[in-house]
Order: C-alpha cells, then sequence, then structure tokens
C-alpha cells in the first residue's frame, strides 16, 4: 500500500518543496497560509538537505529575497495569501521581465483591502492578468485537492525552469486548510552547484572565463531593446498556451449545461452536478488546472454541443470573463458567486443553475 | 458507503481533534476522508466546527449544507446544526450547559452525558474521547482498532501514555450513550 499521510494542503506544500529539492523559501506570515512556513519550521530541512527557510521583514523583501535566489538559478518560493500577495507585485513583474523561475504560492482570502481571513477566489485578476505592472504571464495551477496542492509544487518549479518564468499556485482557504490523504512526493536531492551551473547557464553563479558576464536585469532603457523582450515574453507566453494547457471533465460527454469552476469550487460544483443528475438534468463539470494558459479549446468544443454554461466562483465574477470570451455568444455564459468569505452551497448553485440556465 | 459529519462545540473540547482521530481511523482503513475546519474568527474564543467527511468513493465538495451526524457540544451548535441533520439522521448532543432538548421527530437523538463523567472519573481531558465512543457505539463509521492507531499517530510521542486513559474514556462513552426518542 502507498504511503498516504493525513495532512492540510498548506502543509502538504512545506513538505513537497522540501521533497522537490528546494533551495529556499521565503516568506512572511498570514493567515490562512501561515502552515506553509510553520511546517517548514518544525521540519528544520537546513539540517537535512539544506534548504534555507526564513522569515523575512515583509512580504516584499521575500519577494525580492526569492528574486536574488533565482537569479543564481535557485530553486526558490514564497508564499502568502491575497493582502500580501499584493505587495509582492512589483517584485512579480521584475521576476517576470529577467525571465527568472520562481514558485509563488497564494492561499486566497476574502478581499478587497485587509479583507477577512475566510476564503475566496477573487485574486484571479491579479494572478491571471497581471497584477504588476507591463505585459507579463505566471503560469497559474489551481489545485483542488490536498494532493494537488502537493503535486503542484513539483510541477510548478519544472514548468518555471522549463520556462523561465514564475510559476504561481493559486489556492484558497479551504484547500490550504483541509486536511486529506495524500502520498507525498518522492525525495529528490537538490541540485549541485555544478548542476545549477549547467541547467541555468544564464543564473549569476559566478562569471566563467569562456563567456560574458551574466546580467539579471528588467530595465531597458531603449524602447527598441524593451520591446524586443516583451516580443520575446509573447512569444513564450504563446509557447505555453500551446503546450501546458491543464484542465479536468466530469460527465461532459452527454450534458446539456456544464458547469465551469476551478480550485475547491469545483467540488462543490461535482456535488451540485450530482444533485442535478439525481434530478435528471445532464450537467457536467469543466474545472480548468490551469488557468493561465486557460483551457480554451475544451470549453469552446462543449459549446458546439452544450446549451449553456454556468461558471461558479468565490468572487464577482472574474474567470467568467475568459469563459465567455471564449464561448464568444454561441450559447449562454452565466454567472453565480458569493464574495468576501462566503463559499457557495452545492444546494445554491443548482438553485441557480435552474434559475438562470434551465427555467 | 459515505458518512458525513459535523462535529461542533466550544474552543478547547477537543473538537477539532476528535475529527483528525475519526479522519486518521478513516484513513488507516482505507477509506477517502476529508476534515474541514472552521478556521474563521468562529474558532477564535468562540465556537468551533469540524466537518469529517469517511467514504468508500472519491469526495467532491468538502464543504457541506446537510450531514448524516451532527455532534454537539453546546447551545449555539445546536441551534445552528439541529436543522442542518437530514431526514433520518443522527443528533448526538451532551446536556451540559444546554437550556433546550433538541426538538426533531424526523432524526434519532442520542444524549452522552459526557462532562459529567469526565469529571466523574477525574479525567476532564479525555471528555471528547467519551464522545467518540458514545458515536462509535451507536453509528460504527470507522473500527475501534484504527480509532485506536489514528490516536496514537495523532497523539505526539510524549503523549503515548495516555492512550489507555483514551481508550477506557472510549469504552466508557459506548456505555452511557442514551437514545432519547
Amino acid at each position: 500500500m502507498e504511503d498516504f499521510k493525513l495532512m492540510k494542503g498548506n502543509e502538504a506544500i512545506a513538505h513537497a518543496a522540501i521533497r522537490c529539492g528546494a533551495d529556499g523559501y521565503f516568506g512572511y506570515p498570514i493567515t490562512p497560509q501561515s502552515e506553509v512556513m510553520e511546517t517548514l519550521m518544525d521540519l528544520k530541512p537546513w539540517e537535512t538537505t539544506g534548504m534555507v527557510v526564513l522569515q523575512a521583514e515583509s512580504e516584499v523583501a521575500a519577494i525580492n529575497m526569492v528574486y536574488g535566489g533565482a537569479g543564481c538559478g535557485k530553486k526558490v518560493m514564497t508564499s502568502s495569501s491575497s493582502p500580501g500577495m499584493s505587495l509582492k507585485q512589483e517584485g512579480i513583474s521584475y521576476i517576470a521581465c529577467a525571465e527568472l523561475p520562481c514558485l509563488i504560492v497564494n492561499v486566497m482570502r476574502g478581499g478587497p483591502g485587509l479583507g477577512t481571513i475566510q476564503p475566496s477566489q477573487a485574486d484571479y485578476f491579479q494572478s491571471v492578468k497581471g497584477g504588476g505592472h507591463g505585459d507579463y504571464r505566471l503560469i497559474v495551477l489551481a489545485p483542488s485537492t490536498v494532493q494537488e496542492m502537493a503535486d503542484f509544487v513539483g510541477l510548478g518549479f519544472d514548468l518555471a525552469f522549463k520556462y523561465q518564468n514564475p510559476a504561481m499556485i493559486l489556492a484558497d482557504g479551504i484547500v490550504g486548510q483541509m486536511m486529506e490523504k495524500v502520498v507525498l512526493p518522492p525525495f529528490k536531492p537538490r541540485r549541485t552547484e555544478e548542476e545549477v551551473r549547467q541547467e541555468c547557464p544564464w543564473g549569476t553563479t559566478g562569471k566563467l572565463p569562456n563567456r560574458k558576464r551574466n546580467i539579471i536585469t528588467s530595465l531597458a532603457l531603449e524602447a527598441e531593446v524593451m520591446e524586443n523582450i516583451n516580443l520575446k515574453l509573447q512569444a513564450k507566453y504563446r509557447e505555453i498556451e500551446k503546450n501546458e494547457v491543464r484542465f479536468e471533465t466530469h460527465h461532459c460527454e452527454d450534458a446539456d449545461y456544464v458547469l465551469v469552476a476551478f480550485g475547491s469550487i469545483a467540488r462543490i460544483c461535482e456535488k451540485a452536478m450530482e444533485m442535478a443528475r439525481e434530478e435528471g438534468y445532464k450537467v457536467g463539470v469543466l474545472r480548468p488546472i490551469t488557468l493561465f494558459p486557460f483551457p480554451t479549446n475544451p470549453i469552446k468544443e462543449l459549446s458546439k454541443k452544450v446549451k449553456g454554461f454556468l461558471t461558479v466562483e468565490m468572487s464577482a465574477g472574474q474567470m467568467v470573463e475568459d469563459v465567455r470570451l471564449t464561448v464568444n455568444g454561441a450559447v449562454p455564459v452565466e454567472f453565480y458567486g458569493r464574495m468576501g468569505g462566503i463559499v457557495p452551497s452545492a444546494e445554491e448553485i443548482l438553485a441557480a443553475l435552474k434559475e438562470k440556465l434551465i427555467k | 458507503m459515505k458518512k458525513e459529519i459535523i462535529i461542533a462545540g466550544f474552543g478547547g473540547q477537543g473538537v477539532l481533534s476528535m475529527g483528525k482521530i475519526l479522519a486518521y481511523a478513516g484513513l488507516l482503513q482505507g477509506k477517502e476522508v476529508t476534515w474541514m475546519p472552521a478556521y474563521g474568527p468562529e474558532q477564535r474564543g468562540g465556537t468551533a466546527n469540524v466537518t469529517v467527511i469517511l467514504s468508500d468513493d472519491r469526495i467532491s465538495s468538502p464543504i457541506l449544507q446537510q450531514f448524516d451526524i451532527a455532534i454537539v457540544l453546546n447551545q449555539p451548535s445546536m441551534d445552528k446544526f439541529e436543522p442542518r441533520v437530514k431526514p433520518g439522521g443522527v443528533l448526538i448532543y451532551d446536556p451540559n450547559g444546554m437550556t433546550r432538548e433538541p426538538a426533531r421527530k424526523d432524526i434519532t437523538i442520542y444524549k452522552v452525558t459526557a462532562t459529567e463523567t469526565a469529571i466523574a472519573m477525574n479525567a476532564q481531558k479525555t471528555f471528547n474521547m467519551i464522545i467518540l465512543g458514545g458515536l462509535l457505539h451507536i453509528a460504527p463509521v470507522v473500527d475501534m482498532e484504527y480509532v485506536m492507531l489514528g490516536l496514537k499517530k495523532s497523539l505526539p510521542e510524549r503523549h503515548h501514555h495516555l492512550l489507555a486513559a483514551n481508550e477506557m474514556a472510549m469504552k466508557q462513552g459506548a456505555t452511557i450513550i442514551e437514545k432519547m426518542n
């Protein structure tokens, strides 16, 4: 039998970070994700793998430590929750422009402002559309189980290094605080200095005699140079859109109506789907796993055969804009959401589906 | 088979750890489990509650409106969760500090005088295990051997000398649970 553990999503992230050979974690505590750093501090990886765990003086300091570590080719990460993520946005924009790999975890809580500590998904725009300034994209993974919280740490780092781009795990208070059974990834040693130099020839790992100095910067005063940097970034984002779309469907084959939701809300939608099917309505669920790149093609394909979509989010309606752009008027795309830390129930979702679409 | 359980009471009564022991036991028995606490401001000095789902199949929503079993350990929890037991479901309560009896006729109601018993046993901290013993006696959602294994897993090693007292509390709980309707 596989070695199942029972733990919170936040704890799974910490365990997975050590196991996938991360070099450093820099963070600042905030509910509902404080267990990430607490668990790391408890596990003391600096005594075993040599991984650095540091509580920075602020979120701004933490993301800039990540910027520095990533510039050296190291596998580094940070985590926070919504208000803390707002503070990190400048650093994230710099890291994206400098094309450095890193992992950022946001366990969302209700906003705007200091908001509340209960779950929310209202940072979709911030995570998927930018958040910081300039035309950049993060690779955004949305876990719905504790198992995915563990798995997406390794996946996030792999994608970040593959595309030299920051990757984000966009979770919420439910999946952070919930305990479920999880199989942790196998232990992978941290890379040696030599392996880092080989994998990251762009890194500031010490100048070698046979090459030019590596300079990490996000500044290019000449507009032509800056436009070329932008063109290169955009080409990379198109490549990511082509290769890295991930999604999951449940009972979409014969569905008349499809619920579109990400993260923990997709599971509540599954329950609503089960209830709807018991009443004889053919309902399916599509769960985008990557929010950028967005699963455009599968939604487009479904729009050719279903009668309508209901997007469900813990927000005023953010991802629904992407669903509407994708469906492009072919069938109705309705929205149901709760805000400020309130979690919609399966009963509410089913009632909204009947009211807005089935009628 | 799937059992959807809510355990609710005051912070400090061991509500979350009781849920954790159940979840561990379910895990060790090869079930799918989720343990979802209310981690909001209500846990800070007010009422605490945790939803535990034990299932033979994949679990969809970890957040529920209705439950098969509700264990309510103070009046606010009774007020909140008595109406949310599924018809035909089970409500278990400890009368200590309650100002009214549960009123539903379409569910089975059990009383466990766990606070009183824990004090009589001079083992107040095993209060939650008395409740758990009562629960497992009337609804064996997990096997007792796995509960003891689960307890061992969720207790830090320095507390393992307390395992026997906890087992005794569970056995006591099984003897004092009383059907009320």
